[in-house]
């Protein structure tokens, strides 16, 4: 894109992601995971990657870091610019460097992503010493402030418990305790409250927007859930089998949608509905699953689950520019939604 | 295939040892107190470690105590116990008590340098096939299998035979014959253990291979390993004793095997000559056995928390 060019952009630009494809051998054939997916991340910023299991979204976090298991999977082409430097350039050393340090990442499952015979000040500890020189009590000492930070009670008695003496909450709160230890410029969310109840839920969002605020850090958020997204994101990135389908600003997506799988996402979302009428409807769905990628057409991956589907669907349609990073892969991506569903 | 079978069966989160310079940075004085208050709740494992102090003791100290030769002819052969030599005579006048207290140290120091050999081998091999999977599991599991064919005993035997009967050789046919069952073991839990998500937690902070081999998974694998390295220890015993049994012992050497060995043509005239050593055997590999379940209830901080 254009950070390339102008070196004034690299400063706000923290990671640019350029035509990214991942590909996995499966079977003896060379299967397409991720193809050609570009975003951008800017300083301090939040980017939500939205969709359905089985996208891309959680394959595009593990390229970023490079993480992909290999084999059988391997990046094919594309660029991870971090700070200007190509990610998938870098040697083994190097992005170890990276990982923890200027990038890292929590995960889903807070339960089993805790390794259960360290005691939890151990494992916060381990990564601080991993990538910077410290005395015992120093590094001690800076465990207790990054407990404090993620606003965990009692630190000093906490420090050495073991994860199963935490609630999912807590375990959540001590990953990204982990994540922010070296206090990276990028920080992967991969779903970070789906195994967590509504109220944690918030309070650790609470606790990612103030981190955000005091540090500057940039999120990529990795969710199927428009609600988190309108929570946390200032852009989002809807992915599709493996594809980039739609882009935007949180404002511009949620209420313009351009892409029918990004209208199909948002009328998923379940909302109270306190007259019995409206609540007896069932929540909308989206006919039909993720294709499968062993057997993928030419044509738009979303065709056969879409209600707006025409005969030109059968090419793949063009990332179409709608504005200033906004685009959306669709043929009828210029025409607003109420048209748009006419063609039905 | 069983053994695999066995091991899948095994609880989903494990603890273990804590493992690591880390470790000793925040309060280790608290940490080894509680490890020790957890292994002195199995009364077995007590029990174990009082039995298996006094027979080390009794290794080391006994000769003062109770000196001689254990080769000597003392007194005339086959002498019953409860006289003026208090456990008898073997088929040659030697004293049998004797035997017991000299043969503890020998007997021991094989056990171990055996079990040490064998955990080493055991652990480097099934550990390097069970996280780098592939090609490099399958060439090494087919070594493995190539020394799980070969009857141990038999091969153990073979490498005593070829290289002369000496403590050094006694260790390495023993170690060399008994890694397979530790690998196999070390394997299966890496495997089961690589998939996790602190793994994967563990590189998306940079850590490297060996750090996640030895300092990630590795702890998370002991429980299972520390049972089945300290029941080795016993296995390397009596192994030990098979050998020597067979006349393939270190012969300047005496272990509770040899004299069991040499006296078993004698079992019925003369009972006491293979018993006191049977049972000094029993007893040790018995304390061996109750320190190996103390050492998992320790090591497992799941029970900690209680």
């Amino acid at each position: 894109m254009t950070a390339d060019n102008t070196p004034a952009s690299n400063e706000t630009t923290v990671l640019e992601v350029d035509g990214l494809c991942v590909e996995f051998s499966m079977r003896g054939k060379q299967v397409p995971v991720l193809s050609d997916v570009s975003f951008n991340i800017d300083h301090g910023r939040t980017v939500a990657i939205v969709g359905e299991s089985g996208c891309g979204k959680s394959m595009t976090a593990l390229a970023i870091m490079r993480l992909i298991p290999s084999p059988p999977g391997r990046i094919s082409s594309g660029k991870i610019l971090f700070k200007g430097e190509n990610l998938i350039e870098v040697s083994e050393r190097r992005i170890r460097e990276v990982r923890g340090r200027d990038i890292s990442m929590i995960f889903q499952e807070p339960m089993t992503s805790l390794n259960p015979v360290y005691t939890i000040g151990d494992q916060i500890a381990e990564t601080i010493k991993r990538h910077q020189a410290g005395s015992a009590a120093s590094v001690r000492q800076q465990v207790l402030d990054l407990l404090r930070l993620v606003q965990i009670p009692a630190p000093e008695r906490r420090i050495s418990e073991y994860p199963h003496q935490l609630s999912g909450g807590m375990r959540q709160r001590v990953m990204i305790a982990i994540a922010l230890a070296c206090e990276p410029a990028l920080l992967i969310a991969d779903e970070p409250t789906t195994a967590l109840d509504v109220t944690v839920q918030a309070q650790i969002f609470d606790l990612l927007k103030d981190i955000q605020a005091k540090r500057g850090t940039s999120f990529i958020l990795i969710t199927h859930d428009f609600g988190v997204v309108a929570e946390l994101a200032d852009r989002v990135v809807v992915m599709y089998a493996g594809r980039k389908i739609e882009e935007g600003s949180v404002e511009q997506v949620i209420n313009d949608p351009r892409h029918p799988y990004t209208r199909g996402l948002l009328r998923c979302m379940p909302q109270i509905k306190l007259d019995p009428v409206l609540a007896a409807e069932p929540l909308a769905e989206i006919p039909g699953t993720v294709p499968d990628l062993l057997r993928q057409s030419k044509g738009c991956s979303f065709a056969p689950r879409c209600p707006s589907v025409t005969a030109k669907c059968i090419e793949m349609p063009p990332m179409v520019q709608l504005g200033e990073q906004r685009s959306a892969r669709c043929w009828l991506a210029h025409e607003p939604a109420a048209t748009a569903e006419q063609y039905v | 295939m069983s053994e695999q079978q066995t091991m899948n069966e095994q609880p989903a989160i494990r603890a273990g040892l804590p493992w690591g310079a880390a470790d000793d940075e925040i309060q280790p004085e608290i940490r080894w107190r509680v490890t020790w208050q957890m292994f002195c709740a199995n009364k077995g494992a007590v029990v174990g470690l009082v039995l298996l102090s006094l027979i080390i003791l009794m290794g080391l100290i006994g000769p003062m105590v109770y000196s001689g030769d254990p080769f000597a002819i003392v007194a005339q052969p086959f002498l019953e116990p409860g006289g003026e030599i208090p456990l008898g005579t073997d088929y040659i006048g030697r004293d049998i008590l004797i035997g017991i207290v000299y043969g503890a140290k020998p007997t021991l120091a094989i056990a171990l340098s055996a079990t040490f050999v064998t955990a080493m081998v055991g652990l480097t091999v099934g550990a390097l096939a069970g996280f780098f999977g592939g090609k490099v599991d399958g060439f090494l599991m087919g070594v493995t299998e190539f020394f799980q064919v070969l009857p141990s005993l038999i091969f153990a035997m073979v490498v005593v035979a070829v290289f002369t009967p000496s403590l050094l050789t006694v260790v390495v046919a023993i170690g060399v014959t008994s890694w397979t069952s530790i690998a196999r073991l070390t394997r299966a839990e890496f495997l089961k253990l690589r998939e996790r998500e602190f793994v994967m937690g563990a590189r998306a902070v940079g850590a490297r291979d060996r750090t996640i081999i030895v300092k990630v998974i590795l702890p998370n694998a002991l429980p299972p390993l520390i049972i089945a390295i300290t029941l080795q220890i016993g296995l390397c015993i009596l192994f030990e004793a098979a050998l020597s049994f067979l006349g393939l012992g270190d012969p300047d050497v005496l272990t509770w095997g040899m004299m069991i060995g040499q006296s078993r043509d004698f079992f019925f005239q003369a009972w006491w000559t293979v018993s006191f050593p049977g049972l000094v055997i029993l007893l040790t590999v018995l304390s061996i056995a109750l320190i190996g379940d103390g050492l998992n209830d320790a090591y497992n901080p799941k029970l900690r928390g209680r």
